[in-house]
Parts: C-alpha cells; structure tokens; sequence
C-alpha cells in the first residue's frame, strides 16, 4: 500500500474511531464506517490538513469511500 | 431600594400574604405531584450523589489549584475541578461515560452534563420501551455559559486566517442546548426538548420547569439540570474582570470559598454538572419506582436593578422565595433548612438579610448553609447540585455545614452551620440560585 493510502487509513481510524481492518478501500464512511454527513465534513477537512491540498466541495462530495479519498489524493499529489 | 411597605413588615410575612399563601394552597391542591426518581452528580468533590454526599457531610473541600491551564498571569489561582481518576474511587474516567471518538464533538460541559444525565437515568431506572413512553420523555438541561473554550478555541483558528479548517463539530459543541440534545439522543427520549439559560439561576430554573411540564401534562418524566465547565482562560478572566472571583487565598485553596465570612473576597470557579430525573407521582409509583422527594415549590423573581449586583435588601431574592411559598401552599413556618445561594461575595450578605425579612420570627429554628463553600460555584449547575444536596438534607436529617465560617461579617438569628454538618429535623427545604441580569430562582422540596 502508498504511503498516501496508509496515511488515508490512519486519519480515518482516528477520526471515526473503527477498527483499522475496517477501514478497507471499498468501505463506504457513511454506509460501512458509521460516519455521518458532519463526520465526513471533517474528514474531508483532516485530509486537506495532512496532504496540504484543497478538495473543493463539489469534489468532496464524490469521495465516500476510502479508495475515493486514496485515488484523489494521489491525483492531486501527482498533478 | 425599598419595596412596597407591605413586603417588609419585620415580622417577615404580613398578614396578608398569610392569607394569599393560604389561597394558593387550595388553589394548587388538584394539580398534577412531581417527584425525584434519580439523581446524578458530577463536580469537584467527584463523581456519584452518594460519594459527593458524604464528603460534603464530611466536611471536605473541593478546591484546589487549577490544572486545567496555567492561571499564572491571571489574579485567581484556584478553582474547584472534577477530580480525575478510577470511578471506584469517586472520580471522573471521561472514557467510561463518553466514547473517545465523540468526546472532541462536544465541549466539556457536555460531557459533564452527559456523566451527570447518566447517573440519574440509570439511578431512575427508567428505561422506556414504548414509543408513547418515549415521547412522555423529556429532558431540560441548561448551562449559564455553554461552550467556551470550544469558542475560545475556534477564534483562534479564525484568526490565523483558517476559517476553512473550522470543525463542522463547532457550533454543535458550544450550543447550550446541546446536553439535553445528547441526552435524548443516548437515551431515545422524545418527548419536550428544552433549555436553560439564566447565568447562576439555571439549575433551579430548569428544574422548576421541568417540573410545570409535567404538572401542565406535556410529559411524564423530564431530565432535568444544568451543566457547567468554564475552568478555562476566558471564563477565569472574564470572572476576574468583573472582580467576582476569590483572588486572597491562591496559596490556601481551600480556604477560598468562605460564604458569609468577613475575610470573602470572591467565589471561587467550580465544574460539573448535576441532574435530577423528574417523574408526575402516580406514574412512579405504579412503576415501583425509588422515590427521594416531591417538588413542592417554585418561584421567580427578576431584580430590574444592575446587571451584576443585587439590590440592597435583596428585594428580588426575598420575592423568588415568598413566590415559591405561595405555589408550595406553605409559610416560612414550614422550612426547616435552606441551601443559600452564599457564593462567597459581598452579596452574601444580602440573601441573608432577605431570608430574616421573609421568616420573621422563625429565622431563629431555621438552618441555613451554603454547599458552595466545599464545591465553589458551579454556575449554571450549582442549583441542580444544590437541589440534590437538599433533597439529601431531608432524606437523612442533615444539614451540610458552610467551610470557612470563622467570623461572620454579619450576625444572625439564622443557625448557618459553621464548619461541621448538623444533625437535625427536616422535613422541607428551600434552595436559592441568584444569577447575574438580575435573575432569581427558588425551590421548594419535601420528602415523600
């Protein structure tokens, strides 16, 4: 797994607070790691903070799983 | 200032609120009884009802040096904090009462307010299951100041130009009405979801409140208090700022908070939370439930004077109280103890002057103390905590004592339990809560 990915996994583990082998590249925040809308919010917010990148609203609506999160990162990150 | 003739006679009562007092006794004799079924407390003589309980009857003090920040550049030093520590022991484990993961999305008066809502559901053993009894259910819980090192904290990162970086969480953790929000949440109570603020007089004001719900019939049960945390930066030195706070005894903590004492110089800061589960008396008893006392009095009262100071002869004081005798159906006669606002000012004395006025001749049987001398001022928690401590009062025919009463500034008729808890009969009990803006609040409480 990147060093990107790994970071995703962390941030969501401490934000959400589930299990880290939860927190799989298909699992959905809201669907599969109990977050809700503020909760994701947030998270959006954490990455933006930790990858030093903007994700723009409409952007951050799209990203609801952590393969999502992941994919966007490493975009940005390689643009 | 001077009220109308009739209200300060020295024998306290005149006749003829004698015979209003009379009037509403048979006027209120049809409606709907409101009893305590639990209780939870929360504060700086540590976590449980019964642990706070035996420590205040013990005489122990709850101040200490503040650790929650460095108050160094700042007059006042001391303050009473929730002790942390095993729950066995009586102190707070925030982890055993608030998931980790949640704790960041709520300022610490709600966590506070969660811990105390707790204890008193679990204490109730209420636990609906029908969705009519879920909504008979409903929680009134206040704070006199709400979130403030959450918005302390969200200045900052305004500030520093990241206004973007805002938790969502923001306005949810500073929101006063965010504990009965949580509480109903946990809990799944639908019924009125409701809130107080009123500065200092919160908890008797949510509690009296709480209780007119269920007499009106719009609920069944009500949880109901007040949550407090402001141990922090800005509510030190907002308190320092208005020269409220006890600044002489930074380095005699527990010296601190001496309601009535000539040597006072201020309160002292206390956090927590305290919260009772109110419950209509037929519906208790046909679910068999433990019953502490009834809510048998309240009344209201607003000074119209100074936005920090009371009147001189406390006019609006000696009217919460004379109110609340009149929904009670009872005269000055009739109370045995009450629990004083006392927060260790100069207004102290005034409440004490109010109190002599209302009860005339009966001053000399009655006893008088102030809680805040072991526990500090708990602002918009301290008249939850204080009911609680009244309630306690009757159950076991104590009266806890008032800390640091060496040298009254003022004599009194009034018997205001120095130093050691008194064994005594009571049978009712009154407690006051005065807040600034010139607010004032007073409870009646009887055992069942």
């Amino acid at each position: 797994m990147s060093e990107i990915a790994d970071k995703v996994k962390k941030i969501v583990v401490e934000h959400l607070g589930v299990e880290e082998s939860k927190v799989t590249p298909e699992a959905s925040f809201i669907d599969d790691l109990g977050a809700d809308s503020l909760d994701t919010v947030e998270l959006v917010m954490a990455f933006e903070e930790a990858f030093n990148v903007e994700i723009p609203e409409d952007a951050a609506e799209k990203i609801t799983t952590v393969k999502d999160a992941i994919d966007y990162i490493e975009k940005q990150k390689a643009a | 200032m001077e009220g109308p003739s009739e209200y300060w006679g020295t024998n306290g009562v005149s006749n003829r609120e004698r015979a209003g007092l009379l009037l509403s006794a048979g006027a209120n004799s049809g409606r709907r009884r409101v009893v305590v079924t639990g209780m939870g407390i929360v504060g700086p003589l540590g976590l449980g009802v019964e642990n706070v309980w035996s420590r205040l009857i013990a005489g122990e003090s709850g101040i200490g040096k503040i650790t929650q920040f460095d108050p160094s550049d700042l007059p006042a030093h001391v303050a009473g904090e929730v002790p942390e520590g095993p729950t066995a022991e009586g102190k707070l484990t925030l982890s055993e009462w608030v998931p980790v993961k949640d704790q960041r999305k709520m300022d610490r008066f709600i966590h506070m307010g969660l811990v105390a809502a707790t204890e008193a559901v679990e204490d109730s053993g209420w636990k609906p299951q029908t969705e009519e009894d879920k909504c008979r259910t409903g929680v009134m819980i206040g704070s006199g100041i709400g979130g403030l090192q959450t918005i302390y904290d969200a200045s900052i990162t305004v500030h520093e130009g990241r206004a973007r970086r805002l938790s969502p969480f923001f306005i949810p953790s500073a929101l006063i009405n965010l504990v009965s929000g949580h509480v109903s949440i946990k809990y799944g109570f639908q019924g009125p979801n409701h809130s107080v603020v009123t500065a200092c007089a919160t908890g008797v004001h949510a509690i009296g409140d709480a209780a007119r719900i269920i007499m009106f019939g719009d609920a069944d049960v009500m949880v109901a208090g007040g949550a407090e945390a402001t141990v922090c930066p800005l509510g030190i030195a907002g308190f320092c700022s208005a020269r409220a706070l006890s600044t002489g005894f930074n380095d005699n903590p527990q010296a601190a908070s001496r309601p009535w004492d000539k040597d006072r110089d201020g309160f002292v800061m206390g956090e927590g939370a305290g919260v009772v589960v109110l419950e209509e008396y037929e519906h208790a008893k046909a679910r068999g439930a433990k019953i502490y006392g009834e809510i048998i009095g309240y009344g209201m009262s607003g000074d119209a004077y100074h936005i920090t100071a009371p009147a001189e002869g406390h006019y609006g004081a000696y009217r919460a109280m004379r109110a609340a005798l009149q929904s009670a159906g009872l005269t000055p006669a009739d109370i045995n103890y009450v629990n004083a606002h006392g927060t260790s000012t100069m207004a102290d004395d005034l409440e004490l002057e109010a109190v002599e006025r209302l009860f005339g001749d009966d001053a000399s049987k009655l006893a008088m103390s102030s809680t805040k001398s072991a526990t500090g001022h708990l602002l918009g928690a301290a008249g939850a905590v204080e009911a609680i401590f009244s309630i306690l009062a009757i159950r076991d025919n104590v009266a806890p004592p008032t800390l640091n009463l060496d040298s009254p500034s003022r004599e009194s008729v009034i018997d205001r339990v120095a130093h050691t808890a008194q064994q005594r009969q009571i049978d009712v009990a009154l407690s006051n809560s005065f807040g600034f803006g010139g607010t004032n609040a007073s409870l009646i409480v009887r055992g069942v």
